[in-house]
């Protein structure tokens, strides 16, 4: 949603719920105040804009069906995302948005998925996992593998306890750092899907995390079997506009707004292995 | 003949003195327009708005070479200076435009966009490189998923009034791009000039139903076939004297396949990432948005301002900018113009202009660059 008349104005939404997740990680509900959200794909991102201070793009990381609620969750690392964090009930926000494409949830029906999130790279893929939940039986085996930095960032740490004790998926969780009361994994993600299940002639990968996490993940996903037209990835770089006409999102040939932020492998390897592309 | 098959319309062709052209800059204003064309100011050809034909140039020319701009008089001519540190794309998408004002209250806020521009430019001496640019534009912001309003309102009260170009500066390579130095279309009017001085001639083609409507209510009188082969001998011999060339060829394969070739070390040492060639660029779009909050804290509003990807804040993303190093933004840069663009937009982002190479202040050559990079490492 945004001014008809023009993509870059956005439309005025009101903070309904606002959750802190982690030390600097916050989830925001959010809604049009005046206009009718038209609902999002899971791997889309509105453009979020804090008046007075600026403008970012921020992933959708809430239940895709809710067209009521517009759900963000967002880490505090700058000047914008800060002031998306601090932000009140009832305070008001700019939203321009749904921009780019999206996760293939139509393409992984029938096919095994394994889904590899590193720290906040869970927020964008959980819409992913809401959607593989409440369709289960149209799936094949579905793996949920997700590192974080120590416990402590764990996000949405009540979900994954709940969707651990189901019996139709695996999830694994995976610490860089243990603490004293850590009884899980240690070590990085990508050492995981070694061990996961799935048959990788008819797996679909999605992998969304920090783009170093990601080429090691993408890696080990081809390594282990997986085309790499079947292991996507979502991408992250500097956006002014989302909408293909500001230029800085470019990565080579790809505007990763307006062509992504979801790429396969096989369009990216090249690319990511160039330095300072 | 070569000259009636380049001049094709034939028919339409027709002759406009002095006196006519000073007829058209007002005849243009009478119907609304904003009439810009080149003047002299400060050392060198700026596009500004004019009311007459003495704000023109008249009887000076531009030496133009990698990192030097200079003007001298010489001669008669009304058109002689070719392209000069601006192009159009300073009207049709501004350095810095507006967008919308937010007021805030105790019920909420509110979201006021700027009005959708309205100006209606008329634009004298387009040169075919611009016109070229102007398409390369027109592509970006008008013909992708979304569309700038703004810059499609501006184009669509656009009148164009080309200028083939009698001369050219050694730092054109126009033919290389295959965009000049004739305009083919694109225009609404074109004129060639056919002699200069008080009595010049120009010889004017018509390229649209509102460049014939203009037409109709100017002096002017039929040209005839010595007229025509004149435009198009002038034209060929400003083709002829053009011998800067770049090699296109393979060339947009060959910059994504060297990443790692030493001449972008090379030119990394000499280039000083001021940006001055993505200002000066004819096709270089880059913008990027500014916040301000007013002092009383009840308003804010956002603009958009060009940018540029040699700045370190361009590629900024949480942990540093992507493109660190020098090296890096050079060649974003020029992969962009030359390669990337063909993917992006199905056609060069270069048209040939030369302006980088002028206003590099260290004369860095986009066309020397491209053939070191073709030289075997
Ligand atoms: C498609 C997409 C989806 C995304 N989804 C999410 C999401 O769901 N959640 C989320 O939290 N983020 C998400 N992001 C990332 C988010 O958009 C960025 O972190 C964004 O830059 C935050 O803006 P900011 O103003 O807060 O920080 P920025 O201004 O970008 O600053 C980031 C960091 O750099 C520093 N910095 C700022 N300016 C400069 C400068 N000029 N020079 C040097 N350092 C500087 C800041 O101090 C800070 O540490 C997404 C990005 C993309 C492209
Ligand atoms: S890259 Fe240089 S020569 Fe090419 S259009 Fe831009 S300014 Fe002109
Ligand atoms: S190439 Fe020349 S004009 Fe462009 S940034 Fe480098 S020094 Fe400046």
């Amino acid at each position: 949603m945004f001014d008809l008349r023009d993509p870059m104005v956005p439309a005025v939404a009101r903070v309904i719920r606002s959750r802190h997740e982690t030390a600097d990680v916050w989830t925001l509900d959010l809604e049009l105040v005046d206009a009718v959200w038209p609902g999002f794909s899971p791997g889309q991102f509105n453009m979020l804009s804090v008046f007075g201070v600026g403008e970012a793009p921020i992933s959708f990381s809430g239940e895709p069906t809710d067209n009521a609620h517009i759900v963000h969750t967002v880490r505090a690392v700058g000047p914008v995302s800060k002031a998306l964090c601090h932000l009140k009930v009832g305070d008001t926000v700019g939203v321009r948005g749904p921009f780019g494409n999206a996760w293939p949830m139509d393409h992984a029906r029938g096919r095994d998925v394994i889904v590899v999130a590193g720290g906040l790279g869970l927020a964008p893929v959980r819409p992913v996992l809401y959607r593989l939940m409440a369709d289960r039986r149209s799936h094949g085996r579905v793996t949920l593998l997700y590192g974080a930095r120590n416990p402590g960032e764990i996000l949405y740490r009540h979900e994954i306890e709940k969707w651990r004790t189901r019996l139709d998926i695996d999830v694994e969780v995976t610490v860089d750092h243990a603490t004293a009361d850590w009884r899980g994994h240690v070590g990085v993600v990508t050492k995981l899907i070694g061990r996961a299940r799935f048959d990788p002639a008819d797996a679909v990968a999605i992998v969304c995390g920090p783009e170093v996490m990601m080429r090691f993940a993408a890696k080990a996903l081809a390594d282990s079997g997986i085309p790499e037209k079947e292991i996507y990835l979502s991408m992250e770089r500097n956006m002014k506009c989302g909408i293909g006409l500001c230029g800085h999102c470019q990565l080579g040939p790809l505007f990763i707004c307006r062509d992504g932020p979801v790429f396969t492998q096989d369009r990216l390897r090249t690319l990511m292995a160039t330095k300072e592309l | 003949m070569v000259a009636a098959r380049m001049f094709d319309r034939f028919d339409e062709a027709r002759i406009i003195g002095v006196a006519g052209l000073e007829t058209m800059i007002g005849e243009l204003g009478a119907r609304g327009h904003a009439v810009v064309g080149p003047v002299r100011r400060d050392g060198a050809i700026v596009l500004e708005p004019i009311e007459s034909v003495v704000d023109l140039p008249r009887g000076w020319v531009d030496e133009q070479t990698p990192g030097r701009y200079r003007l001298k008089r010489d001669g008669d001519s009304w058109f002689a200076p070719v392209v000069g540190p601006q192009s159009w794309k300073q009207f049709l998408h501004p350095p810095r435009q507006k967008l919308w004002t937010v007021r805030k209250s105790d019920a909420g806020a509110t979201i006021e966009p700027e009005p959708l521009a309205t100006e209606k430019y008329a634009f004298i001496g387009v040169r075919a490189c611009e016109i070229a640019a102007i398409a390369v534009q027109d592509r970006v912001f008008m013909q992708g998923p979304y569309v700038d309003p703004n810059y499609a309102a501006r184009r669509a009260n656009a009148f164009i009034v080309a200028v083939n170009c009698s001369r050219a500066a050694s730092t054109c390579f126009c033919p290389s791009m295959k965009t000049g130095p004739r305009a083919t279309a694109g225009y609404d009017l074109a004129l060639t000039e056919l002699s200069g001085g008080d009595d010049a001639r120009f010889l004017i083609e018509i390229g649209s139903a509102a460049g014939q409507s203009l037409v109709e209510a100017l002096p002017t009188h039929p040209a005839t076939k010595a007229d025509i082969e004149a435009a198009a001998a002038i034209v060929a011999a400003t083709e002829a004297s053009i011998s800067r060339t770049i090699d296109t060829g393979d060339l947009p394969e060959l910059l994504k396949a060297e990443p790692d070739h030493p001449r972008w070390d090379d030119v990394a040492a000499r280039c000083l990432n001021c940006a001055n060639c993505t200002m000066a660029c004819p096709t270089c779009f880059c913008t990027t948005v500014v916040d301000e909050s007013a002092l009383d804290g009840a308003s804010a509003s956002r603009s958009q301002r060009w940018d540029s990807c040699f700045t370190g804040d361009f590629s900024h993303v949480h942990g540093g900018a992507v493109r660190q190093t020098p090296k890096a933004r050079y060649r974003q840069w020029m992969t962009h113009k030359l390669s990337t663009w063909h993917d992006q937009f199905a056609m060069s982002g270069c048209v040939g202009c030369g302006r980088c190479i002028v206003w590099c202040p260290v004369g860095i050559d986009i066309t020397e660059e491209a053939a070191a990079l073709r030289r075997a490492v």
